[in-house]
């Protein structure tokens, strides 16, 4: 069917009346209303802005129109058409808009679904202590000292003014090895040793590390065991800075309410000598007062064997039992769990303790 | 050492009101540490009364005799009571706690139906009082110690407060009543009664009461001895005397014996008691021969050793000095002589004569801290007048008294040193003030000359002094002062390494073991270590604790997996471990160091040798583990642990530790205790720092672990320092990816041909990544495929697909030339 050369046929011509135009934009507004989806909405675009649409056959019909009509019939072509298509343009940006949430939706997964494949592992909270503590004397300007386990028995005693005759260098309290000269070191104290002959006043260091004694495993002893020693000497050091020094590591271990108390007490090493309890508010039995290390200035005779002038420099030196705090701190309440390798234990800890 | 307070009161003059708490305070504040003060009146709680028995109806059938008693406790009817003691007859005073009492460690007393009869409450024994350890009968009181009725604590004897105390071994003048009562006095600032003044005690006579020759002065510098004759051999100990003893901890055995134990209780001097009848000839103290023998006290027949000090008489030995008297010469039960003896040892001798015979009794304890030597003639005063007071007798008023005692050495203290060392200003009359208090004399004003009392042999250096004033002092009066420290260098690289490390590794999901580092030499053989390897070379410790676990660990490895087992053994399912820790490795050719001296510094040249005999102890880490390494779950199943992992964790140590990947290369090798097919040495710049993959299945086996246990144990000393990381540059143009497929003889190793990619492909190679492995009929009997995705990129330019295709080529022919790798399909 052709109608091209028809020149006027006021049939045609009616589909430029404005009523036809208006019913051409209501049906497509209300088909496209009707589309659920960007593919029904796709499948009804030729429908009514296609070739065959009534917008674009009434357009083909202004030319049979007299010139006078044919402006305003083609305004108002325009107008429907550009009507039909932005509200069609409208419909995609919202059907757009749905289909993105309607895919969030589908995509919705058990977020409680565990994913521990990987588990992690734990670092033992000695160790973690160990570097807790070292890092707080760090922070205050010391350096951390090390020295063998197997030590030699200079370093270990004599030196420490423990003489050949000190009970405590028996065979009771001391392990000895097929080496001699060489003990398993009873205390970290030899490493202050060393410090004080390859280093030079001021001496600001601690040691933490193992150490050994020959006491069976239980509840509260362990034959290896890990202390924290440290060692200040300079010139007029006196036995005020060692108890502002521990009140300040109280402090920083255990909080601001924690502070420290001296009790006279008797090491060889050290003169004046006192053991020392830390006011712990934390306690899991209620605030008290725990007994936490020993302390004292270092002993003249100390200083004399690692070759430093008594009468110029003058020291502290105190140490403190690792397991000891854990215990209290933390609430361990068998020596067992922190030398058995549990990784129960371990794990409650994680990589800080 | 333990006492009572009671005993304490005689010689200072405490507060009346004094509680345990004050007293725990003063004693804690002198030094004193307290391991416990019991008020004894509060151990038996309710009624606890006097009774006199009424009736006793002996009950027969049982296993025991039984005894159902009737007893007056002034209450109107008689108390009806079952008992087990049969000591005892109708009119003994006895002690009866009540129904609603409870005795010493908790033990509450009800009326209870025992054999056959109820009864109401219990007739107590010493040891149910806590008043000692008799437990063979009842305790029967004295007649007409108290009526019926009335609280029976005062009179057993449960009405004082026992202190117990540890003594530091430094002050061995305070292992007496007379030693801590003076340390009160300073405490309570009050009155001091010194029950070892020397005054008005007899001193030496021109004769003695028996001939005595001190022939080793060093060893013995004072010795002084008495003579009682005709004492009563029958005379018991006074009943106030065996209570102190008891509560002193030490047995009551007879009145001689009792007198020297209670003296030694409260002046702090050990006497001995020979029967004068018994020795023959002469008394000579002197040093004993080597090989001389003696038989203590105790029945042991000892060989002595040249340095023990002995004491003789014609026969040979009949004391080993100061520690403990021989069988021969000793009081008996019918010893009516006595010669008594209170003499001066030096404290080295008896301490090492302690040790060497294993004898710890209560008077080498004191010897070896200290004992006062001018109190031997007041003790021995004191010991002839209470036995001739118990036990008649006439007192031989001739006195033996060898005195060689040096006297105290002057101690020059600078009067300033106080307050110096302390922190606290201290003036001058203050510190002689203190130092008077504890018995000093002091002269001069700059130096103080300080003389220490006869009972402080602890007083030798100026620091010793310094103590004395800060204690007497106060402690609690030392300020608190940080002391500014200067910059520190933070941690070593060495100490930064060994946290990154195991950090690393614990995040990789290992968990941290601290084990001992005792081993057994059997874990060499369950190792499968060659006879040759030099972990089989350990120090041995001498002493251990377990005679199993002799020696001290060669490697991580036996410690770790035995807490490997323990772990599995607990119902733990997948195990895995680390640690880091030092091992213990023996030079060969180790010999003794020289004696280094205290008076100075080691010489440099003397501390290198000393130091040269330490063996080797290098920090190193290791890994096992068991099972699974990752979980079973929803996602399905889990993954075993394997040689894989092993390796792993290595390379994840190794990067930890800063060390690149083009540094760290892997090998096979075959080491002990690995699987010598599923083993790797681990490499860094071409030195091998350690071993990781499968154990050896018989090693597995003879460990009893789970199959395919694996293990990683490497040198973290070992590890070169890392260098500072200098940045590359980066190009921002893109790259240019190409997978080639490898077909190589199975047995070459990923390694060499990925080094051979990564030589031949050139400088334009940013990465080379293995992405699958495999064999296959098709491919044939054994060749595998190696297929890897290479990463070219230029920095300064796009390269084009000619430029990529070529250094591809480049790399295929490097591979083929080193390994035979042929690109598969071509």
């Amino acid at each position: 069917m052709s109608y091209r050369n028809d020149p006027y046929d006021p049939k045609q011509a009616a589909l430029l009346s404005p009523e036809a135009l208006h019913a051409a934009v209501a049906d497509a507004e209300k088909a496209f209303d009707a589309a659920p989806d960007l593919d029904a909405l796709g499948a009804l675009k030729p429908a009514h802005l296609g070739d065959r649409s009534p917008v674009s056959l009434a357009r083909r019909e202004i030319g049979s129109l007299p010139p006078a009509a044919k402006a305003d019939a083609g305004k108002r072509v325009n107008l429907a058409r550009q009507s039909i298509q932005s509200y069609f343009d409208s419909r995609v940006v919202e059907l757009e808009i749905e289909r993105r949430a309607r895919v969030l939706v589908e995509e919705r997964v058990d977020v409680t679904l565990p994913w521990d494949r990987h588990p992690r592992g734990a670092r033992h909270p000695l160790t973690t202590l160990m570097e807790h503590m070292g890092d707080l004397f760090v922070g205050m300007g010391y350096e951390i000292a090390e020295g063998p386990e197997l030590e030699l028995e200079w370093a270990n005693f004599d030196a420490l003014n423990i003489g050949p005759d000190n009970p405590v260098r028996g065979a009771m309290d001391t392990f000895y090895v097929d080496l001699p000269g060489l003990v398993m070191r009873t205390h970290t104290s030899p490493a202050q040793v060393r410090s004080m002959l390859t280093r030079k006043p001021p001496i600001f260091i601690v040691c933490p590390g193992r150490a050994y004694r020959t006491d069976e495993l239980d509840a509260t002893h362990s034959p290896v065991f890990h202390q924290i020693e440290g060692l200040v000497v300079d010139e007029g050091i006196t036995m005020a800075h060692l108890r502002g020094t521990l009140d300040h590591f109280a402090r920083a271990m255990f909080g601001p309410d924690a502070r420290t108390r001296f009790r006279p007490h008797y090491f060889p090493f050290t003169e004046p000598s006192a053991e020392f309890d830390v006011w712990f508010a934390q306690h899991r039995d209620g605030p008290r007062w725990v007994e936490w290390g020993g302390c004292g200035m270092v002993n003249p005779r100390v200083l004399t064997a690692c070759g430093i002038d008594p009468d110029r420099y003058s020291g502290f030196a105190f140490g403190m039992g690792v397991e000891r705090t854990l215990m209290f701190r933390n609430g361990v309440s068998d020596m067992h769990d922190m030398v058995e390798g549990d990784v129960r234990f371990t794990r409650e800890f994680g990589m800080e303790v | 050492m333990k006492t009572t307070l009671s005993w304490l009161r005689e010689y200072v003059e405490l507060p009346a009101s004094l509680t345990a708490a004050d007293l725990d305070t003063a004693l804690i504040n002198l030094g004193i540490e307290v391991e416990s003060i019991v008020d004894q009146a509060a151990t038996v709680k309710g009624d606890l009364v006097v009774g006199r028995v009424l009736e006793i109806e002996e009950l027969t059938g049982f296993k025991k005799p039984i005894r159902f008693v009737h007893v007056d406790i002034g209450r109107g009817e008689p108390q009806e009571l079952v008992c087990g003691a049969t000591n005892f007859a109708v009119g003994d005073l006895v002690a009866v706690i009540l129904p609603g009492g409870e005795l010493p460690g908790g033990f509450t007393v009800g009326s209870r139906k025992t054999y056959g009869r109820v009864s109401n409450g219990m007739i107590c024994s010493a040891r149910e009082l806590g008043l000692g350890d008799d437990h063979t009968g009842i305790v029967v009181l004295p007649p007409g110690a108290a009526e019926p009725g009335a609280d029976a604590r005062p009179v057993v004897g449960l009405d004082d407060v026992l202190i117990h105390v540890e003594i530091t071994p430094d002050r061995g003048y305070e292992m007496s009543v007379r030693g801590i009562a003076r340390e009160l006095s300073y405490y309570f600032e009050s009155e001091y009664t010194d029950p070892g003044a020397t005054s008005g005690v007899p001193g030496a006579t021109p004769q003695p009461p028996y001939p005595v020759q001190v022939e080793d002065i060093v060893g013995c510098d004072r010795f002084a001895a008495r003579v009682v004759r005709g004492i009563d051999p029958n005379a018991t100990s006074p009943e106030w005397m065996q209570r102190r003893l008891i509560a002193s901890g030490v047995r009551s055995i007879s009145l001689p014996v009792d007198i020297t134990n209670y003296l030694m209780l409260e002046l702090g001097q050990p006497m001995h008691v020979f029967d004068l009848n018994l020795i023959r000839g002469g008394l000579v103290v002197r040093r004993a021969r080597p090989g001389e023998k003696l038989t203590t006290l105790d029945g042991v027949a000892r060989v002595l050793d040249a340095e023990d000090m002995v004491i003789c008489d014609d026969s040979g030995p009949i004391s080993l000095a100061a520690v403990m008297g021989g069988e021969t010469s000793e009081w008996r039960p019918d010893t009516v002589d006595v010669l008594l003896e209170a003499a001066h040892w030096d404290p080295v001798m008896v301490g090492r004569t302690a040790r060497r015979h294993k004898l710890f009794s209560e008077a080498a304890k004191r010897w070896e801290r200290g004992v006062d030597p001018q109190l031997a003639l007041v003790a021995l005063q004191r010991a002839v007048e209470l036995l001739v007071q118990h036990a008649g007798g006439t007192v031989d008023e001739r006195v033996l008294d060898i005195d060689n005692v040096v006297p105290p050495a002057l101690v020059p203290l600078d009067p300033d040193l106080p307050t110096r060392r302390i922190g606290v200003p201290y003036p001058a009359d203050r510190v002689v003030e203190l130092l008077s208090q504890v018995g000093c004399t002091v002269e001069g004003t700059d130096p103080l000359l300080v003389t220490p009392p006869s009972w402080r042999p602890d007083l030798l250096d100026p620091a010793d002094l310094v103590e004395e004033v800060a204690r007497l002092g106060g402690y609690d009066a030392i300020p608190s002062i940080l002391p500014p420290a200067p910059g520190g260098d933070g941690l070593t690289q060495a100490q930064r390494r060994r946290r990154t490390v195991t950090r690393a590794i614990a995040e990789a999901g290992y968990v941290e073991v601290l084990s001992y580092p005792f081993v057994s030499p059997e874990v060499h053989d369950a190792f499968g270590l060659p006879a040759d390897d030099p972990r089989r070379s350990a120090v041995r410790v001498t002493n251990p604790l377990s005679e199993e676990e002799p020696e001290l660990r060669t490697s991580l490895l036996p410690p770790l997996l035995a807490t490997l087992k323990r772990n599995l053994g607990r119902g733990q399912r997948d195990v895995a471990l680390y640690e880091t820790g030092t091992v213990f490795l023996p030079h060969l050719a180790a010999t003794a160091p020289r004696e280094l001296s205290i008076d100075r510094r080691p010489t440099e040249a003397e501390w290198a040798a000393a130091n040269a005999i330490i063996p080797e102890q290098p920090w190193h880490l290791a890994v096992v583990l068991a099972v699974e390494i990752e979980p079973a779950g929803w996602w399905g199943a889990g993954r075993r642990a394997a040689w894989s992992d092993a390796v792993e964790a290595a390379r994840i140590a190794l990067s930890a530790a800063g060390v690149s990947p083009d540094r760290v290369s892997v090998r096979a090798a075959e080491y002990a205790p690995w699987h010598p097919g599923r083993c790797a040495a681990v490499l860094v710049d071409d030195a091998v720092i350690g071993y990781a993959g499968e154990l050896h299945p018989g090693v597995v086996s003879a460990l009893e672990l789970p199959k395919r246990t694996s293990a990683m144990e490497l040198d973290l000393d070992a590890i070169p320092a890392a260098p500072i990381v200098q940045a590359g540059r980066l190009s921002t143009f893109p790259p240019a990816l190409i997978d080639v497929a490898l077909v190589v003889d199975a047995a070459v190793p990923a390694a060499d041909v990925e080094d051979a990619l990564v030589a031949g492909a050139g400088e334009l190679l940013e990465s080379v990544r293995l992405f699958d492995v495999y064999t296959s009929d098709q491919l044939g009997a054994g060749l595998k495929s190696l297929a890897y995705k290479l990463t070219f990129r230029a920095p300064d330019r796009t390269l084009t697909v000619e430029e990529a295709v070529a250094a591809r080529d480049a790399a295929v022919a490097t591979a083929w030339a080193r390994t035979g790798a042929t690109l598969r399909g071509a």
